[in-house]
C-alpha cells in the first residue's frame, strides 16, 4: 500500500465538510504557514521540495512563484487551474469533488506565499456540480476565519472565490485561462511578458493546477525534507493519476512516484489489469497529447529497464521510445482497438478545439482530422501517411501556445509505432471501414 | 456560427437568479464586472430556457455594462452555450478517446435510433436534444452523458432507457419552460 498525502482522507464520511476536515487535520497548514512562516520561507519550502506542476508541463511550482513580479501598490493574484479538460484527465474533478478544503488549504498556503490578496479558482464549466460544492466549502472557510480579513489574526488577507469557463479546452493554457477570467475569448496571449510580470488585468498573476496547489498542504505540514523521502531521483512526492479505456477497474489513485507502471495496470489495488482479459495493446501515459506507447515500450524502456510512474522513467527514450507522465491521464487500449480510428478521434479533438488564432494551429489540426479521416474509412492513400508526418512538422514550434504540439505529437507517436496499422488501412479499404480493428502484431504484455 | 434572430423575448429573471448575478459580480474588482460575464451567462441561460437568443443576450450586455458584441463574441467562442433552442433535456454523450474505447459511439447510434432524431436536432415534442461533447472528465467511468448539470457515468443501453423514462416522468432537471 503506497502512502497517500492528498487523498488519504477522501473516503471519509463528510470530509467535504470544513469540521470533518479540520478533524482530519484539516488546515494546519495554514496554522503552521501564516503562524510560524514567513512568505519567503514557505516558497523556499515548496522549491527544496522540487514540486514539478501537476497540470502537464511539470514546471517546477517553487520556481515559477519565484518569478512573480513584486512591484509596489500592484495587487497580486493567485489562479487555481481547475479547466481540467485533457482527454483522460479527471483526477482535479475528484479531489475538488471529495476533499475541497484540501484545494482552498493549498491556495491559502499558497497565496500567503506570493503575497496574493485575492485568489481565483477557474474551472471548467461542465463541471458546475463540482463548482457548487467548492463554493460551498468556500463559504464555510470564510465563516470559521480561514478566508477573509486577517486570517488566523496574522494580519493576511485572503478572498478567493470559483468561476466557471464555458466549455473550451483552450481556457487550460495559463494565458488563455486569464484573458476567459477577465471576460474574454480564450485566446492564448504571446509572451513574454509571462503571467507572473502581466497576468490578470495586467497584474503579476501564477496559475498554478488544482493538484499542485493541493500538494503544498502535505508539504508544509511535513516538510520538504520529509515529502523528498517519498518519490525517485527526479520525482518527488505522490501523483494522483487517473486511469481510463479498457482497464477492469478505471478512477483516479493517488501512487508513490517511482511504482511500476506494470503494478498500477496489474496490481489489485489500481486497475487490477485490461477488461475481459484481453491483452494490452498500447498506452496513453499522460492525456491525449502525450506520445502513446506500443505494448513492448509500456512496462519496459527500450533499454529493458523497469519502467517506472514517473517523470523521468515515462519520458525515457525521449519521443523515440518513451512518453509523458503529464497530467497523468492514463489511457489504456485493449487489443481490439483500432489505433487510426483513435489517432483520428483525437485530431478530431484537437480540430474542435484549436482556438483559430495562429493559422498553423488552426488550418493543421483540420487537415490532420481530414486526412485521418479518410484513412480511417479506407479512402486514404500511402501519400497521406507522410502528408499528416508534414502538417506535424508545420504545426510544431509554430504557434503561440502549446494546442499546436498537444496536436501533433500523438499523430507523429501513433505513426510512429503503428505505421503497418496505417499502412493497412490503405490496402484493405473494405475491411477498415469495420469497427474495432485490432492487429495483434507486437502485442507482448 | 449562424444566428437566427427569432422572436423570443427577454426572459424574466427571478429574484433569486438576480441576487446571484450581483453576488458574482462583486467577486470582482470595482470595474472588472465583465470577469463574472460566464457565470452571468450560465444563470441567465439557465432562466431562459436553456439557450441564448440575441436578445437574451442584449440584456447580459446592459447587466454587466458592455457591448452587445462582447457578449456575442464570448457566447460563440465557448461551446457550452446554445445559440438555437434546445430540448427540455439535452444529452450530451462524450464522444472522445477513452469514452470511444468502451464504447460510446455505440450510445449516440442508441440515443439516435431510440429519438429517432441525430446529433445536433431535437425531438418533434421538444422534449430531447442530442448532441455529442469533448472530453467531459468522467473516462474512467465512460461511457457517459451530461444532462443538465448532472453527469450519468457506466452507460449501457438499459442505462439510456431509464434515463429517458426517467425524463419524461419528470424526476430528472430539465431546462425550465418559458
Amino acid at each position: 500500500m503506497g502512502r497517500k498525502l492528498l487523498l488519504e482522507h477522501a473516503d471519509v464520511p463528510g470530509i467535504e465538510t470544513f469540521d470533518v476536515y479540520r478533524k482530519h487535520g484539516g488546515y494546519r497548514s495554514v496554522e503552521k504557514a501564516l503562524k510560524t512562516m514567513s512568505p519567503e520561507e514557505v516558497v523556499e519550502e515548496v522549491k527544496t521540495a522540487t514540486l514539478k506542476g501537476r497540470g502537464g508541463a511539470g514546471f517546477p511550482a517553487g520556481m515559477k512563484w519565484s518569478f512573480i513580479a513584486k512591484p509596489e501598490g500592484v495587487p497580486r493574484y493567485l489562479l487555481c487551474n481547475a479547466d481540467e479538460s485533457e482527454p483522460g484527465t479527471f483526477k482535479d474533478r475528484y479531489l475538488m469533488q471529495y476533499i475541497p478544503h484540501l484545494l482552498i488549504e493549498g491556495m491559502i498556503v499558497s497565496s500567503y506565499a506570493l503575497g496574493a490578496n485575492q485568489a481565483y479558482i477557474y474551472i471548467r464549466g461542465e463541471y458546475m456540480f463540482v463548482l457548487r460544492i467548492v463554493e460551498k466549502a468556500i463559504a464555510e472557510a470564510y465563516e470559521k476565519g480561514f478566508l477573509g480579513k486577517n486570517i488566523l489574526g496574522s494580519g493576511f488577507d485572503l478572498d478567493l472565490s470559483i468561476a466557471p469557463g464555458g466549455g473550451a479546452y483552450i481556457c487550460g493554457e495559463e494565458t488563455a485561462l486569464i484573458e476567459s477570467l477577465e471576460g474574454k475569448r480564450g485566446n492564448p496571449r504571446m509572451k513574454p511578458p509571462f503571467p507572473a510580470v502581466q497576468g490578470l488585468w495586467q497584474c503579476p498573476t501564477v496559475v498554478n493546477n488544482v493538484e499542485t496547489l493541493a500538494t503544498v498542504v502535505p508539504i508544509i505540514n511535513m516538510t520538504a525534507a520529509e515529502y523528498t523521502k517519498i518519490g525517485t531521483e527526479q520525482s518527488k512526492g505522490t501523483k494522483l493519476i487517473s486511469a481510463g479505456g479498457n482497464v477492469e477497474r478505471g478512477g483516479v489513485y493517488e501512487i508513490e512516484l517511482g511504482l511500476s507502471v506494470e503494478e498500477f495496470i496489474y496490481g489489485d489495488e489500481w486497475c487490477r489489469g485490461i477488461k475481459n482479459g484481453k491483452k494490452m495493446k498500447a498506452l496513453v501515459p499522460g492525456g491525449s497529447s502525450v506520445p502513446i506507447l506500443p505494448a513492448h515500450l509500456i512496462t519496459k524502456t527500450a533499454n529493458g529497464d523497469t519502467r517506472l510512474m514517473s517523470y523521468e522513467s515515462l519520458s525515457d527514450g525521449g519521443f523515440a521510445s518513451g512518453s509523458m507522465l503529464g497530467s497523468g491521464g492514463f489511457i489504456v487500449f485493449d487489443e481490439d482497438q483500432c489505433i487510426v480510428r483513435n489517432t483520428w478521434n483525437f485530431a478530431r479533438f484537437y480540430a474542435h478545439e484549436s482556438c483559430g488564432q495562429c493559422s498553423p494551429c488552426r488550418e493543421g489540426t483540420g487537415w490532420m482530422e481530414k486526412v485521418l479521416h479518410r484513412i480511417e474509412t479506407g479512402k486514404g492513400n500511402m501519400r497521406d501517411i507522410d502528408l499528416l508526418a508534414d502538417i506535424n512538422k508545420k504545426i510544431e514550434g509554430n504557434t503561440i501556445c502549446p494546442l499546436g504540439d498537444a496536436a501533433a505529437w500523438p499523430v507523429a507517436a501513433a505513426i510512429r509505432h503503428f505505421r503497418e496499422e496505417f499502412e493497412w488501412h490503405v490496402t484493405h479499404p473494405e475491411e477498415a471501414v469495420k469497427r474495432n480493428y485490432g492487429m495483434l502484431k507486437g502485442v507482448t504484455a | 456560427m449562424k444566428i437566427e434572430i427569432t422572436e423570443q423575448k427577454r426572459p424574466v429573471l427571478s429574484e433569486e437568479a438576480k441576487a446571484e448575478i450581483q453576488r458574482v459580480i462583486k467577486q470582482y474588482p470595482e470595474g472588472r464586472q465583465k470577469s463574472a460575464i460566464l457565470r452571468v451567462m450560465h444563470i441567465v441561460e439557465e432562466e431562459a430556457g436553456g439557450w441564448l437568443s440575441p436578445d437574451t443576450m442584449d440584456m447580459i450586455a446592459e447587466i454587466l455594462s458592455i457591448e452587445p458584441i462582447e457578449v456575442y463574441e464570448v457566447a460563440t467562442f465557448y461551446t457550452m452555450f446554445n445559440l438555437q433552442p434546445v430540448g427540455k433535456y439535452v444529452f450530451e454523450v462524450c464522444r472522445t478517446g477513452p469514452c470511444m474505447l468502451v464504447g460510446s459511439d455505440n450510445i449516440i447510434t442508441y440515443l439516435e435510433n431510440k429519438l429517432n432524431i441525430k446529433v445536433g436536432e431535437t425531438t418533434t415534442d421538444g422534449m430531447f436534444t442530442l448532441k455529442t461533447a469533448e472530453c467531459l472528465g468522467a473516462c474512467g467511468y465512460g461511457p457517459m452523458l451530461q444532462c443538465g448539470e448532472e453527469y450519468h457515468e457506466y452507460l449501457t443501453p438499459e442505462k439510456v432507457d431509464e434515463l429517458i423514462e426517467a425524463c419524461r416522468r419528470g424526476e430528472i432537471k430539465g431546462n425550465k419552460v418559458v
